[in-house]
């Protein structure tokens, strides 16, 4: 599998930085997970509500197969929300709801007879802040959306997909001879990757990340950017960041979000220098927000 | 030097302590001096009862105590067997029944009501944990003792909706405490929400709901009121049937201090001593367990 090769077709629009992703990642083995299968999400004049209030405005948006998309915008704007109409997780927040379409290969996850544990073994998510179970081991937090099927915990299966999830995470070299302790032992920057070779194992086809690397340092942030960088290959990435540095360092298409609205979307390195829209460009030269 | 190094610096009338500042500072000393004392208070009332239950109990404590039930009155060498196994009888049967089903509750008013249920669920479980301990003693001998008898099981019973409340508030307030992000992380992993609760959820807050269980079983191991009308009047030794009437710790106390003979005073407090040993080795457990489990989820914060 020539991952890199594939990479650096895939990252036309970024330019170079001091802290770009690199190809001297060792390679990794992806033979369980669907390389190069992934899929396209298309949101449809995409609302969402907490009870009265209309926090994301109609949003029409299309997420490209093997692309980064970061989704930028002021706080409050909607970007958490939005992104977490994808996999049908705000729906969990008591009164909160969804209107719209969010298409994945043309499929509408909020469509009649959709079982949504299929929809989020499908999309994937990252938080925030990394969210390890506190009661298990390495080894369990990887293996627990497998688990969920009824997977058992010491089959080769199981083993075998998660030996695979955290070398996809980036984390196997740092923890293969210590799975059986807790996941709350790791850094910051480990819990984290943690969480994707957890998002990873259940192999799916869209991860989301919310913000991934706001609670981490500078050096676990450039690990994290580097693994999305590999991730991109077999997964669509949609990225919710504050950080206008990351959306150019990760991603291919960047969308900037204003107060529940989509206001631009376009290649990367065009929102960044010669955005369409005054809105956009006040806010990527830092006039507000 | 020179003169003016000598003399004390003039202070500056900005930083001068004036008297409506000493006075401050006076009631401030006062009022932690209170405090300080109410909290020795505390402290002292509990020695003076461990050390008068100590000193009047331990001499009647010997093997035959442990082993004997009693025996008919004037004789010596009487024990309090029966009440022992009957207490633990009748609390094993009362956690039984209301540990599983307070449980459910904390996970209810917790994880699955919404905000106003859990609202109102709570406040029933505070006013079922205010009702005086003789009510439901009463409440209990009127529907299972009338008609019937005294036993085993209108005493657990008594007991059991006595701990409820008690089970239930403590596995709410320990549940509500696991951090909403452990769940979205379940959730997002395609877990039910059953699931993520079974799995995720109560082994992060395990810890904690094992302590409010074990506060819960001390708590009505000293019960007295609930077992006079319902699970008191015994017959003749260690019996374990609780269709029959079962001896108890706190009855026993409460019949062998109305007694008119000196050995069985002390052997009320010997009882007491027992009772007062067992509570407190069952909240410091408590306490032991729930120092881990808080440790536990603050990792995750």
């Amino acid at each position: 599998m020539s991952r890199d090769v594939h990479t650096e077709e895939t990252t036309p629009v970024t330019e170079p930085q001091p802290t770009a992703p690199t190809e001297t990642q060792p390679a990794v083995p992806a033979e369980t997970v669907n390389a190069g299968a992934t899929r396209t999400v298309a949101l449809q004049e995409l609302r969402a509500y907490y009870g009265q209030a209309e926090q994301v405005k109609g949003i029409d948006l299309t997420f490209q197969p093997n692309q980064v998309t970061a989704i930028i915008g002021p706080s409050g704007c909607g970007k958490s929300t939005m992104v977490r109409c994808i996999n049908r997780m705000h729906e969990e927040i008591p009164g909160a709801r969804a209107r719209g379409r969010v298409l994945l290969d043309g499929v509408d996850v909020y469509g009649p007879g959709i079982d949504v544990v299929a929809v989020r073994r499908a999309i994937g998510m990252v938080f925030q802040k990394p969210n390890p179970f506190p009661t298990m081991s390495i080894y369990d937090n990887v293996a627990a959306g497998l688990r969920l099927t009824g997977a058992k915990r010491r089959g080769e299966e199981t083993r075998r997909k998660v030996e695979s999830a955290l070398r996809g995470a980036g984390l196997w070299d740092e923890v293969s001879d210590r799975l059986e302790e807790p996941g709350i032992g790791l850094s910051g920057g480990q819990q984290q990757r943690l969480c994707i070779a957890r998002t990873l194992a259940v192999d799916p086809e869209v991860i989301l990340m919310d913000e991934p690397c706001s609670a981490l340092d500078p050096i676990a942030t450039l690990k994290i950017e580097e693994l999305i960088d590999e991730l991109k290959t077999r997964v669509t990435i949609v990225i919710v960041t504050h950080n206008m540095q990351q959306a150019a360092r990760v991603a291919d298409r960047t969308a900037f979000m204003l107060d529940g609205r989509l206001i631009e979307v376009g290649p990367t390195d065009a929102i960044f220098t010669t955005p369409s829209d005054p809105r956009t460009e006040e806010y990527v030269t830092g006039k507000f927000g | 030097m020179n003169a003016p190094a000598a003399t004390p610096a003039p202070v500056s009338p900005l930083l001068r302590s004036d008297g409506r500042l000493r006075r401050r500072r006076i009631v401030n000393r006062a009022m932690e001096a209170l405090a300080t004392l109410a909290a020795l208070l505390a402290v002292a009332v509990l020695a003076v009862v461990i050390v008068s239950v100590l000193i009047k109990g331990i001499s009647a404590i010997d093997l035959d105590f442990f082993l004997h039930s009693e025996v008919p009155f004037g004789e010596k060498g009487g024990g309090i067997a029966n009440a022992i196994v009957g207490t633990l009888v009748l609390v094993a049967l009362a956690s039984a029944m209301a540990i599983p089903v307070g449980v459910l509750i904390g996970i209810h008013s917790s994880q699955f009501a919404r905000s106003r249920t859990a609202a109102a669920i709570r406040f029933v479980l505070d006013i079922l944990n205010g009702v005086p301990t003789i009510v439901t003693g009463i409440f209990i001998f009127g529907l299972l003792v009338i008609g019937h008898q005294q036993s085993g099981w209108a005493g657990a019973i008594a007991l059991a909706i006595i701990m409820l409340p008690i089970v239930a508030r403590a596995c709410h307030e320990v549940l509500a405490l696991v951090p909403d992000t452990l769940k979205e992380g379940g959730l997002a992993l395609g877990a039910t929400r059953w699931r993520t609760v079974l799995r995720i959820v109560l082994p992060t807050a395990a810890g904690g709901m094992i302590t409010g269980s074990l506060l819960a079983i001390a708590r009505v191991a000293g019960e007295t009121a609930p077992l006079l009308f319902t699970c008191a009047i015994v017959g003749p030794g260690v019996q374990t049937n609780p269709a029959q009437a079962l001896a108890s710790i706190p009855v026993r106390i409460f019949e062998l201090a109305e007694s008119p003979s000196k050995e069985q005073h002390a052997e009320a407090w010997a009882a007491a001593l027992l009772l007062i040993a067992a509570v407190l080795v069952l909240n410091v457990i408590a306490r032991t367990l729930f120092g881990r489990s808080q440790a536990r989820i603050g990792r995750t914060r």
